[in-house]
């Protein structure tokens, strides 16, 4: 077999066991709940309805039958496609999700973009001038920008540019009571500039700290010795050895932080109450939507496992010693 | 022939040594400076009268002044004391989540060197299953299930924190086991349990502490978002996040005393813990160069 | 004049060996030498005698937490930082020992290219693989798909189109079957032939001998002797120090002697007095009161009050 389908046919198995078992524990989760899901569908018209419409509506959800029958159903739904209706938006879950996937997607890969070539200059920069002020000074931003609260980043920009400023909009995800047709490309970008940048200034630190170790192993290689050795030095000598070196480990991990990334998006769209994927998870856990919330679940490993999965693709595709290795093995 | 030269070799160490004094002293200062300020803010919120929390509508909406260090909020309360007793709670549970958090990961770390390859195997994939959903997602998830409140914060903080730490934990214990007095032992007839007892946890110990020390700062984090969005501490409970989002409203009236000072409270208590978690590291990392 | 001469060098590290607690430890701690255009140089010692750390000095390439003392002097001048930094690659170039040198993501060709000096670096290293019977191909290969012996000539190949007059071979020749290693050594001798200094650090007695024009005896941080290869003969009646004797005797030609004492034993002493006064057979009360300053022999020098 060559050897990417071996690769594809090892992720494959592995996303459905991943899928099969956040499914099982996520149901199992719920089922033991105290929170009741008709109580938290009608909410404030508890009083006004009765017990007869209540159980109607048990019916309507299917939330009289056993759990085991409830997620067998659900399974076998969600195998052709259908989610469920969420709750509270009453539609399709899969269609609440792919809408405001939209929103996020543009708003994390943004941020991811940002934050990915921020913190890789700042960490190249920081291990180039190991133990100088430049360096002190990186650290010391990146190790507090880790201990700050990111939805705290997100009011502060909040208030400096949209309040104290003026000159961006303070939230939603499109200028408001404007009809839809009308809004522009531009209009979306201005709403979406302050959630990105709190979401990015987020994930500057992790690149860069990861950045600044992996460039120090580098430079204290034998290779680099050798090159210092050669009269090799400075901007040079990180062109020649240092990026070739650390590009690649710093895409890995960019990749691999879409689970950071995803629960960024969460509290900057809550901050900003951009309407993406994040601000509906908050909503369908507040207001108690079952199927949103399982979807969302589900969605949100899914998007974390294809970060990973990139990760994975990119090695093989790019580091010349993997490369090498699968030709020799397709040879044999 | 040879011309005895001397360079002068205190010059060289000062060019080469870009740290004054020994970075080791240096991190034991900077950690007990850390612990101080962290011992003076839980200090402040436990000995800081409730009274202040009072309603009192005539000292309304003022700025910080040295009466009130953080101002006061739309119903005359302290901020001060609303922020220290806020500080309090969210690292009291970040606390309980952390440390039952490092229990898991200890648990499983040992559990995965001492049972074999099949136990391994079964919990790398628990780990990994557990790394696969955004923390935040899982936290909300967990903290629906238990309805909110801080039980819920408690158990989604301990569910979610423990793999990288296991994985590390892991590691170390397979190391251990595969070292010859831990063969001897088993060849002895020593029991697993024995074998974990005397020779995995003590050697384990300091990698333990300090893995726990440096899960504080997200399980605080992670506890402060959790109650921002709405799900975690009753909005009664003066937690920081509740002060957060509470002071969202207000942040277009240019009353930004209710947003900055108790975030800026936060982050310091937050860094505080990771400085403690990183400097402990480094002093434990014993017969180590001297080296940036 | 010597093109280098390396002066009463020593080199520190400060580490921790507790908590709190530092220690300075000094590898190296009296490294004389001369090195002359023309010529092949041996600094020959055990392993872990701090041979390797010479070749960092003389290019300015030590840790920063590393401390000098003694001097270096090139072509007469003091070797500062400034100048290092300027003679590197260009004047002085490093053969290392592994292809760990090597960086593994970029291709051989291009890694010979960047150590060209003085010319069209693609020509200079085309012509370089010819002389080094390098294929073409091996230009488009990276690290991990050479086999030893072709990092070593693409290693020699980045020394010799750098056009510097002085070569530091770290470890050239361990481990290689014999006919390598002496077409290693032939490479050397070239290089020596067209007026170039050439530095061997090694820890093979042998081959050195076989190899190089003068020799310096390194134990515990010391060079304890320098004289011309040809003095090691026989049963190294013409050798000073009894270190040198000890080493050359136990080679297998000459017969295995294992000396009585164990001469690394002494690495970690301090004080006054000889640092060799407590495993040496001729070691009298001088030994032990007063360290041996250089003397002058026929041809060289070394470190011995008993010789």
């Amino acid at each position: 077999m060559p050897g990417w389908l071996k690769f594809a046919f090892g992720k494959s198995v592995r996303l459905a066991a991943l899928l099969a078992a956040v499914s099982i524990i996520t149901f199992v989760l719920i089922s033991f709940s105290p929170v009741d899901p008709v109580r938290a569908y009608i909410g404030a018209d508890m009083m006004t309805v009765g017990a007869e419409q209540r159980l109607d509506i048990a019916v309507y959800w299917g939330l009289d039958q056993p759990p085991l029958e409830r997620f067998l159903k659900w399974v076998s739904s969600m195998i052709q496609g259908d989610f469920g209706s969420s709750m509270i938006y009453r539609e399709p879950v899969a269609g609440v999700i792919a809408e405001r996937f939209w929103y996020s997607l543009s708003l994390m890969a943004a941020a991811w973009l940002l934050s990915g070539l921020i913190g890789f200059a700042a960490g190249s920069a920081a291990a180039m001038n190991r133990g100088g002020w430049l360096d002190r000074v990186i650290q010391w931003v990146c190790y507090t920008i880790a201990s700050t609260p990111s939805f705290w980043i997100g009011m502060l920009l909040l208030m400096v540019f949209a309040v104290w400023l003026g000159w961006l909009p303070a939230g939603l995800g499109v200028p408001a009571g404007v009809a839809a047709e009308q809004v522009t490309i531009a209009d979306r970008i201005r709403h979406m500039v302050l959630p990105a940048a709190a979401l990015s200034i987020a994930g500057i630190s992790a690149v860069a700290l990861h950045t600044r170790q992996k460039l120090i192993d580098i430079l204290d290689s034998d290779f680099v010795l050798y090159a210092r050795a050669k009269g090799e030095r400075g901007w040079q000598l990180y062109r020649n050895h240092g990026l070739r070196n650390i590009a690649l480990p710093a895409m890995t991990l960019q990749l691999a932080s879409f689970s950071e990334l995803f629960g960024g998006a969460v509290l900057a769209e809550q901050v900003f109450t951009y309407p993406g994927l994040g601000h509906a998870t908050v909503e369908a856990g507040l207001r108690g939507d079952v199927p949103l919330l399982m979807g969302l679940v589900l969605f949100s490993t899914l998007f974390v496992f294809t970060g990973n999965t990139a990760a994975d693709v990119l090695y093989r595709l790019v580091d010349p010693r993997i490369r090498g290795h699968e030709n020799d093995s397709r040879n044999v | 022939m040879t011309r005895v030269m001397f360079d002068s070799v205190a010059r060289l160490q000062t060019r080469s040594a870009v740290y004054p004094i020994d970075y080791k002293r240096r991190s034991l200062l900077i950690l007990l400076t850390a612990a101080a300020l962290l011992m003076m803010l839980i200090m402040a919120g436990w000995l800081t009268n409730p009274d202040a929390l009072s309603v009192q509508l005539d000292q309304r909406n003022l700025p910080p002044s040295f009466q009130h260090l953080f101002g006061t909020d739309w119903l005359g309360r302290d901020m001060f004391v609303r922020v220290m007793k806020g500080l309090l709670l969210s690292i009291q549970t970040g606390l309980a989540g952390a440390v039952c958090s490092a229990m898991i990961a200890a648990v499983l770390g040992i559990a995965s060197a001492l049972f074999g390859r099949q136990a391994d195997r079964i919990i790398t994939w628990l780990t990994d299953l557990f790394l696969s959903v955004p923390h935040l997602v899982a936290l909300i998830l967990v903290a629906f299930v238990c309805g909110g409140g801080m039980k819920g914060i408690v158990i989604g903080i301990a569910l979610t924190h423990w793999p990288a730490l296991a994985r590390l934990i892991r590691a170390e214990a397979m190391q251990l086991m595969a070292a010859q007095y831990v063969q001897v032992s088993r060849r002895l007839g020593r029991s697993l349990f024995w074998i974990a007892r005397r020779h995995m946890l003590p050697h384990l110990l300091p990698q333990l502490t300090v893995g726990l020390i440096l899960l504080f700062p997200h399980a605080i984090l992670h506890e402060a978002a959790v109650t921002f969005i709405g799900l975690g501490l009753p909005p009664h409970q003066p937690a920081i996040g509740i002060i957060l989002s509470e002071s969202m409203r207000y942040l277009s009236s240019g009353m930004w005393w209710l947003a900055v000072l108790p975030g800026a409270a936060l982050l310091a208590a937050v860094r505080a813990f990771d400085v403690i978690g990183s400097h402990t590291k480094r002093l434990l990392d014993s017969q180590q160069y001297e080296r940036l | 004049m010597s093109l280098l001469q390396v002066e009463n060098l020593s080199i520190s590290f400060a580490r921790y060996a507790g908590w709190l607690r530092r220690e300075i430890i000094m590898p190296v701690r009296q490294l004389d030498l001369a090195l002359q255009a023309g010529e092949i140089t041996a600094l020959v010692g055990a392993s872990g005698s701090g041979k390797s750390l010479l070749a960092h000095a003389i290019l300015g390439i030590l840790p920063a937490n590393a401390s000098l003392g003694g001097s270096i002097l090139y072509k007469g001048e003091k070797l500062t930082a400034a100048r290092q930094a300027k003679l590197r690659g260009k004047d002085i170039m490093l053969v290392p020992q592994s292809v760990t040198y090597l960086d593994p993501l970029m291709r051989s060709g291009a890694q010979v290219c960047l150590a060209a000096r003085g010319g069209d670096p693609r020509k200079l290293q085309r012509a370089a693989f010819r002389r080094y019977r390098l294929d073409n191909e091996v230009e488009q290969m990276y690290p991990h798909q050479l086999s030893g012996g072709m990092a070593r000539r693409i290693m020699a190949a980045s020394a010799f189109v750098s056009g510097a007059c002085m070569i530091i071979a770290d470890e050239p020749t361990p481990g290689m079957q014999a006919e390598d290693a002496a077409e290693t050594m032939k490479w050397f001798r070239e290089l020596a032939d067209q007026g170039h200094a050439v530095l061997l650090i090694t820890h093979d007695l042998e081959a050195a001998v076989a190899g190089a024009d003068r020799i310096a005896v390194m134990n515990a941080g010391m060079t304890v002797e320098w004289l011309p290869a040809s003095h090691f003969s026989d049963k190294g009646e013409r050798l000073q120090h009894p270190y040198s004797r000890a080493l050359w005797n136990s080679l297998p030609a000459n017969g295995f002697y294992v000396p009585q004492s164990d001469w690394r034993a002494v690495s970690s002493r301090e004080g006054p007095g000889c640092p060799f006064a407590s495993c040496c057979e001729l070691a009298a009360a001088i030994c032990r009161e007063e360290q041996p300053g250089m003397r002058e022999g026929e041809r060289g020098w070394v470190r011995c009050h008993a010789s």
